[in-house]
C-alpha cells in the first residue's frame, strides 16, 4: 500500500514580510509508517533559505509537540493538540475480510467493494495528512510559537530528529505520561484550593465538555461507519437485481435493470452522505475534543503553578518564623506569585480564544454539514424522480 | 365446518349470480359443482347427476389407486375458465380484505391472537357488501390446508399461508399487554397482521379460490370456526404431515420424469433460476433492513450526544444550534426507521411472499409429476395384464381368460384416465402459470413504484429537516 498525495496550495499564497507558511506537499505511506514531506516558505531571517523541504514522520511531530509542552514559557498557552497516530488498521482489516469473502460474491460486487475500500483508505490517508498539516500551520501562524527554535529545527534540519525509538516501550511511556497528567489533575484538584472561581468553573466545565465531545465523537463515528455499511449493502442489492433481470426476460427485465441502476446511484449518494458526515461532524467534534484536552492541560499547568506559589508562601512563612533565609524565600515567593499571575492572565485570554476558535469551526462545519445533507438529499430526490418517471412510462 | 357449512346455502347465491352476472355464469357452475360434496358426505354425492365429473377433491384418499380414479378435473370448466378468469380480476368486481385489529385472547400458554378480518366487496356471491369476522392464526393455516387439499391436486397454485413462528408467538403470550389495539407497538404482531392480510388478498384475487365455500365461510361466518386440529406442529396430524412431506421430498428428488412438453421444461428452469436469484435478493434486502435499523439506533446516540453537548456548551448560540442538531438527528432517526419499514414491508416481505409462491408453483408442478407417474404405472400394469391375457390365450385357459380380459379392460380404462388426468393437469398448470406470471409482473411493477415513491418522500422530508436546521447553524456567532 503506497500512496502519494500532493497539494499545491502552499505555492500560491504571496509572501509578505516575516511570514512563515508551512504545508505538507507530499506524503508516502510505507508498511507501518507515513513519511510526510513538510514544505516551508518563509521570509523570516532565522532561516537560511526562503523555501525548503524536509521529510518527517509522525513521531517527530509528537516530539515537537512535547518540546512545546515542557517549556515553561509556553505554560500559559493552549498548545495545539498533536496529530493522531496514522492508523490504517481498520482499512487493512476490512480489505483482508473482503479477500476472505471473495468467493461469496460476484466479480462485479467484489470489484465495487474493493473500490470502496480503496477510496476509504485514501480518505483516511488524506485526513491523516491534513491533521498533521493543521498542527504545523497552527504553530506557524501563532505569534509566539512560530519563534520557537525547535520548530525551526523541525522545519529546516534535513536529517532525522532522533525522535524515533518508537517501539512498544515508547507507546507505553506515552500511556504512563497521560495517566500521570490525569492523576496530576485529580491530585491538584483535591489539594489546591483555587483562589479564582472563574478557573475552577472552567476546569469542571472543560472536563465535562471534553467527556461529552469524546462520547459524541465515538457515537458519530459509529453512525457514519454504519451508514457506510448500509451504502455498501446496496452494492449487493443491485448486484442481485441485475442477474434477476437476466433470468427473467420479458416484461420485467427493464424494470429490474432500472432498479439495479437506481440502487447503484443511491449507493453512491449515501456513501457521500456518510463521508461528509464524517468530515463535517465527526472530525470537528474530534478536533475540538483534542483541543479541549489541550485547554485542560493548560489549566492543569496553571494549577501546578498555583501549588508552587502556595508552597513558596509556606516556605516564606517558615523562613520568617525561623528568621532564616528570608530574603531567598521572599524572592522565590514573589517569583512564584508573578509566574502564577502571568499564567492566569494568559490562560484567561487563551480560553477566550479557544471559545472563538471553536465557535467559528462549529459554525463553519455545521453549515457545511446542513448544506451537504440538503444537496445530497436533493440529488437523490431527482434521481428517484427520474427512475419513477421511467418506470411509470414503461408500465 | 359441519354446522357452519350446512347453514350457508350456496345454491341460492349461485342462482343469483347466474341471473345477475352473465359473465361468470360458467364460472359459477364450476363453483356449484364443488359445493355439493362440501355440504354433506362427499363420496355419495359424487354420483349426483351433475352432468360433470364431481370436483370434490376432499374425497381423495391418500391411497394412490383411488386417487387416480377419482382425480376430479373438469375439462369443460378448464376451457371456459381460461377466458373468464382474467375478466374477474379486471372487471367491475372487487374484493378487498383488510385485517384491522388484533387482540390477545386468553392468558399464558393457551393465549392466542385473534385478528379482525374485514371484507369489502361487490361480488354477488357474498351476502353482504361489507362484513368482518374474528379469526385466529390457526384458522388461516386451516384455510390454507383445506384449499390445498382441494385444489393442489388439480394443479392450482395455492398462495401459501404465513409461517408459524413459535418463538415470536410465545413472546406475545408471555407479554402482559392485554389490549393491542391496531397491532401497533408490537412489531411481531404487525408483521404477522400484514402478512396475513396479504395472504387473504392474494387468495381472494384468484377467481376460483375466492368463491370457494371454505374461503367464503372464513370471511363471512360470524361464528368461530372449528379449531383446525392438524395445524399444530406437534399434533399427530402434524407429525403425519411431516412424514408425508419427507416422503414427497424423497420422491421429488428420486423420481425424474421424462419431460415431453418443452413448455414445462423451460418453465421449470425459469422458475428455478428465478427462485435462486430472488432468494439472494431477499437476503440482501433483509440485511439492508438490519443495517438501516442499526443506523437509526446509532443516529439516536448522536442525537443524545448533541443534546448533552448543548447542555454543557456555555456559548448561547452554539448551544442552541447543537440542541437543534439533536432535534434534527432525532427526526432523521425516525426517518431511517420509516425507511427501514418501507424496505421491509414493501420490498422484503413481498420478495418473501414470492419465494413462498414459487414453492407453491413447484408443488403444482410436482402434482403433475405424480400424475405422470401414475399414468406410467398404469401403462406398465396394462402391459403386464395384456401379457398375462396372451399367455392364457396361448395356453387355452379359458377359465382364467375372462378375468384377465376384464383386468385388461380395467387397466386400459385406467391408462386412459391417467393420460386424461395428466393432460388436464398440464393444461391447468399452464393456465395457472399464465395467471401467476401476470400477477407477478403486476405486483413487481407496483412494488418498485411504491418503493421509490416512499423513498422519494423520505428524501423530501430529509431536505426539510436540514433546511430547518441550517438557519440555526448560520446564527452561531
Amino acid at each position: 500500500m503506497t500512496d502519494k498525495q500532493l497539494s499545491e496550495e502552499g505555492n500560491n499564497v504571496p509572501l509578505t514580510d516575516n511570514s512563515l507558511l508551512v504545508d505538507i506537499s507530499d506524503a508516502l505511506s510505507e508498511k507501518d509508517k507515513v513519511k510526510f514531506t513538510v514544505h516551508t516558505r518563509t521570509t523570516m531571517k532565522v532561516f537560511q533559505k526562503s523555501e525548503f523541504l524536509v521529510v518527517r514522520q509522525h513521531e517527530e511531530f509528537i516530539w515537537l509537540h512535547d518540546r512545546y509542552e515542557e517549556q515553561q514559557k509556553y505554560a500559559g498557552y493552549i498548545i495545539p493538540p498533536p496529530p493522531p497516530r496514522p492508523n490504517f488498521d481498520a482499512s487493512r482489516e476490512k480489505l483482508q475480510r473482503l479477500g476472505e469473502g471473495e468467493g461469496t460474491m460476484t466479480k462485479e460486487e467484489f470489484t465495487k467493494m474493493k473500490q470502496e475500500l480503496e477510496a476509504e483508505y485514501l480518505a483516511t490517508f488524506k485526513k491523516t495528512v491534513a491533521m498533521h498539516e493543521v498542527f504545523l500551520t497552527r504553530l506557524a501562524s501563532h505569534s509566539v510559537f512560530r519563534d520557537d527554535s525547535h520548530l525551526h529545527v523541525f522545519l529546516e534540519y534535513d536529517q532525522d530528529l532522533c525522535a524515533r525509538p518508537k517501539g512498544k516501550l515508547q507507546q507505553l511511556g506515552g500511556l504512563v505520561k497521560s495517566l500521570g497528567t490525569t492523576t496530576d489533575q485529580y491530585y491538584l484538584n483535591a489539594t489546591v484550593r483555587d483562589v479564582n472561581d472563574f478557573f475552577e468553573q472552567q476546569m469542571s466545565s472543560l472536563t465535562e465538555y471534553y467527556n461529552q465531545l469524546k462520547e459524541a465523537t465515538t457515537r458519530t463515528d459509529k453512525m457514519t461507519e454504519k451508514h457506510k455499511e448500509l451504502a455498501d449493502g446496496f452494492i449487493k442489492i443491485s448486484g442481485s437485481l441485475l442477474p434477476l433481470a437476466n433470468v427473467d426476460p420479458g416484461p420485467l427485465d427493464k424494470h429490474l435493470a432500472k432498479m439495479a441502476d437506481t440502487f447503484e446511484k443511491i449507493r453512491k449518494l449515501e456513501s457521500r452522505v456518510a463521508c461528509d458526515q464524517d468530515l463535517k461532524l465527526a472530525d470537528t467534534l474530534r478536533y475540538y475534543m483534542r483541543d479541549s484536552q489541550a485547554a485542560r492541560a493548560l489549566l492543569v499547568r496553571r494549577l501546578k503553578c498555583l501549588a508552587n506559589y502556595e508552597n513558596a508562601n509556606r516556605t516564606l512563612e517558615k523562613a520568617r518564623h525561623r528568621n532564616k533565609d528570608i530574603h531567598a524565600a521572599e524572592t522565590a515567593q514573589s517569583a512564584a506569585c508573578e509566574q502564577f499571575e502571568a499564567i492566569s492572565a494568559q490562560a484567561k485570554e487563551e480560553l477566550l480564544d479557544f471559545k472563538t476558535r471553536r465557535l467559528h469551526a462549529f459554525r463553519k462545519s455545521l453549515i457545511e454539514l446542513a448544506e451537504l445533507e440538503i444537496k445530497h438529499a436533493r440529488t437523490q430526490q431527482d434521481q428517484l424522480k427520474k427512475s419513477l418517471t421511467y418506470l411509470k412510462e414503461l408500465s | 365446518m359441519d354446522s357452519a357449512g350446512i347453514e350457508s346455502p350456496p345454491l341460492f347465491e349461485n342462482v343469483e349470480i347466474n341471473n345477475g352476472n352473465e359473465n361468470i355464469a360458467e364460472e359459477d357452475l364450476f363453483v356449484s359443482a364443488q359445493q355439493f360434496p362440501d355440504s354433506s358426505t362427499p363420496l355419495e354425492q359424487n354420483s349426483e347427476p351433475n352432468n360433470k365429473v364431481p370436483l370434490d377433491i376432499t374425497t381423495l384418499c391418500l391411497n394412490e389407486e383411488n386417487t387416480l380414479e377419482t382425480i376430479p378435473i373438469n375439462s369443460d370448466a378448464l376451457d371456459i375458465n381460461n377466458s373468464e378468469r382474467m375478466e374477474i380480476e379486471s372487471g367491475d368486481q372487487f374484493i378487498d380484505i383488510s385485517i384491522t385489529e388484533s387482540q390477545k385472547i386468553g392468558e399464558g400458554m393457551s393465549a392466542y391472537m385473534a385478528y379482525k378480518v374485514t371484507t369489502k366487496t361487490n361480488m354477488q356471491i357474498f351476502k353482504n357488501r361489507e362484513f368482518s369476522a374474528l379469526r385466529r392464526f390457526s384458522d388461516f393455516l386451516g384455510l390454507h390446508d383445506k384449499l390445498t387439499d382441494k385444489y393442489l391436486k388439480i394443479g392450482r397454485i395455492i398462495p401459501p399461508a404465513p409461517e408459524k413462528n413459535v418463538l415470536g408467538m410465545t413472546k406475545i403470550k408471555m407479554s402482559n399487554q392485554h389490549e393491542n389495539g391496531g397491532g401497533n407497538g408490537n412489531e411481531f404482531v404487525e408483521r404477522r397482521r400484514a402478512s396475513l392480510e396479504r395472504y387473504l388478498n392474494r387468495t381472494a384475487q384468484h377467481p376460483v379460490l375466492v368463491v370457494d365455500p371454505d374461503f367464503r365461510e372464513f370471511l363471512e361466518s360470524e361464528t368461530e370456526l372449528p379449531k383446525a386440529t392438524n395445524t399444530s406442529a406437534l399434533s399427530g396430524a402434524g407429525v403425519m404431515r411431516l412424514f408425508n412431506k419427507v416422503g414427497e421430498t424423497v420422491n421429488k428428488i428420486t423420481y425424474k420424469m421424462d419431460e415431453t412438453d418443452p413448455w414445462f421444461e423451460d418453465k421449470l428452469i425459469h422458475i428455478e433460476s428465478l427462485e435462486a436469484q430472488l432468494r439472494k435478493l431477499h437476503t440482501n434486502v433483509e440485511n439492508m433492513v438490519i443495517y438501516r435499523r442499526e443506523l437509526a439506533n446509532l443516529t439516536n446516540g448522536v442525537s443524545r450526544s448533541a443534546a448533552m453537548l448543548s447542555a454543557c456548551e456555555d456559548h448561547n448560540s452554539l448551544s442552541k444550534a447543537l440542541s437543534l442538531l439533536a432535534d434534527t438527528e432525532e427526526k432523521v432517526e425516525a426517518l431511517h426507521l420509516e425507511q427501514a419499514n418501507t424496505d421491509f414491508f414493501i420490498l422484503c416481505e413481498m420478495l418473501k411472499d414470492y419465494l413462498g409462491l414459487i414453492s407453491a408453483v413447484r408443488d403444482a408442478f410436482h402434482e403433475r409429476t405424480k400424475l405422470f407417474q401414475h399414468w406410467h404405472h398404469a401403462q406398465q400394469m396394462l402391459a403386464k395384464k395384456r401379457e398375462v391375457k396372451t399367455k392364457f390365450e396361448l395356453a387355452c385357459r379359458n377359465d382364467k381368460l375372462d378375468q384377465a380380459a376384464t383386468e385388461v379392460l380395467e387397466w386400459e380404462a385406467k391408462v386412459e384416465r391417467g393420460q386424461e388426468n395428466f393432460d388436464k393437469i398440464s393444461k391447468m398448470i399452464k393456465m395457472e402459470m399464465e395467471r401467476f406470471e401476470k400477477c407477478r409482473i403486476k405486483d413487481f411493477k407496483a412494488m418498485f413504484i411504491k418503493y421509490l415513491e416512499n423513498h422519494l418522500e423520505h428524501q423530501a422530508q430529509l431536505v426539510k429537516y436540514w433546511e430547518t436546521f441550517l438557519p440555526a447553524a448560520e446564527t452561531i456567532a
